[in-house]
């Protein structure tokens, strides 16, 4: 029986340790060893994307990540998008458009568009709904979650 | 999903030797994209999960006068950014750019697409038509496998117990030539494929005659197909819309599709057909340079 393995990884700028088994993957180390739960759990597979994180500078299905993986990797999830001074504007866009309802693909859908926005603030709509093809949102219709994006990346190129 | 041993080996002796201890009951993980899902879902087992992503022959992405080395542990998202790769592979592009979500490009890899080995594997079918090779690594040392003898049942390979799939290599494409792979999906992104066609060939200077062509197909048979009298059927033909007609009526009769969820046998062979012209026409296109 295999034990806990010591992992050493950065999230959202912080050196952080944790144990875990080796098959737990790194969604569930977030939430239930790190206790971080903004990452959520939808469908556990890699089809809705609700657990999306950025790992080393990728867009990943935290699901679909061990968590022994995570060792030595920079991690950055859903707690470390809004600062100490206020909300990150994609978060704020996404407020302002109503681009949730019941809110558990919101971390995903804000993750996955940090990653599109901080590369291409000038993404289009076409683009948009390619990049977020991943992250499933069964209230909205996904309009809303667009326009926000196109506006969040309008505030983003403002500065 | 029940308890598992991680290994992360940082050579290939040290994978092998892994592998070769363990047999089947260990399990390479490249992107995870399947194999975790099928661990949970106790689709497989495995005692020893071996982590093959700092095993430095497996994360080589390099592009040399011999063609394509591509690590089996490289994911899709490293083939697309890599321009150079992409102006070469375009073929290969179109199906590392349609795996998934943009989520799962960023870890599944091409040869967990191929060790996978679903009949459906997008990647598949352009590995096979660019003349790809399997190198494998196991206890008795290394041999190469023509790709499209990789895949040798749904969910099922041609690696022997303690092998390890290392690399796939891919020629470099002849002048004048070209491969494009399309699939059919009811929607845009995120499905699997009804059906599935990878087209490449080569022309002559003139850019007017078919001197070879092989066609690959998936989601239509219990592994991806080579549709060699199809392919065959274009050698030394003018570039014209029946030879192209020709060839995906013959591409259409190598499939052996079911009905299933995802579309019936009728709806398949027509599919072949279709995209069988379809992957030609952009195929012969891009060994002209129009695109």
């Amino acid at each position: 029986m295999p034990g806990l393995v010591h992992v050493t990884t950065t999230i959202n700028g912080n050196q952080t340790d944790f144990l875990c088994e080796p098959r737990q993957s790194l969604l569930e180390c977030l939430r239930d060893v790190v206790g971080m739960t903004g990452s959520k759990e939808g469908c556990n597979d890699g089809n809705c994307g609700a657990c999306t994180v950025n790992m080393d500078g990728r867009i990943v299905c935290s699901c679909l990540v061990l968590g022994v993986e995570a060792q030595g990797a920079e991690v950055n999830t859903i707690e470390g998008v809004a600062s100490a001074d206020g909300l990150h504007p994609i978060q704020q866009s996404f407020l302002e458009n109503a681009a949730l309802q019941c809110g558990i693909c919101t971390p995903g859908f804000i993750v996955a568009t940090k990653a599109l926005l901080e590369a291409e603030p000038d993404a289009d709509e076409a683009r948009i709904r390619h990049w977020l093809a991943g992250n499933l949102c069964r209230c909205t219709g996904y309009d809303k979650i667009v326009r926000a994006v196109l506006d969040a990346g309008e505030r983003m190129r403002a500065g | 999903m029940r308890a598992i041993d991680y290994q992360a080996p940082t050579s290939l002796s040290e994978a092998v030797s892994i592998m070769a201890a363990n047999g089947d009951r260990a399990r390479p993980l490249a992107g995870g994209t399947d194999v975790l899902v099928q661990l949970r879902g106790g689709r497989r087992e495995a005692d020893v999960v071996m982590d093959t992503k700092k095993i430095p022959e497996l994360n080589t992405l390099n592009l040399g006068d011999n063609g394509l080395q591509l690590g089996a542990a490289v994911p899709c998202y490293r083939i697309y950014q890599d321009s150079a790769v992409a102006a070469a592979y375009p073929g290969l592009i179109d199906a590392a750019g349609m795996i998934g979500s943009i989520q799962i490009q960023g870890r599944a890899t091409v040869g967990g697409n191929l060790c996978n080995a679903a009949p459906s594997g997008d990647t598949i079918p352009p590995v096979i038509t660019l003349g790809g090779e399997a190198h494998i690594n196991g206890p008795n040392g290394w041999r190469t496998l023509p790709a499209e003898n990789f895949c040798t049942g749904p969910g099922r390979n041609a690696l022997e117990n303690g092998e390890l799939l290392v690399a796939i290599q891919l020629p470099a494409p002849a002048a004048n030539s070209g491969t494009a792979y399309l699939r059919f999906i009811p929607r845009n992104e995120m499905d699997i494929a009804v059906a599935g066609v990878s087209s490449t060939v080569q022309l002559d200077a003139s850019g007017q005659t078919i001197q070879s062509a092989r066609i690959a197909l998936a989601s239509v048979g219990p592994t991806p197909i080579l549709a060699t009298a199809a392919g065959d059927s274009l050698a030394g033909k003018a570039v014209s819309d029946e030879a192209i007609a020709e060839a995906g009526r013959l591409a259409s009769e190598a499939a052996t599709p079911i009905t299933d969820m995802r579309g019936t046998i009728r709806q398949r062979h027509h599919l072949v057909d279709v995209l069988t012209r379809r992957t030609l026409n952009i195929a012969i296109r891009r060994a002209r340079g129009e695109e």
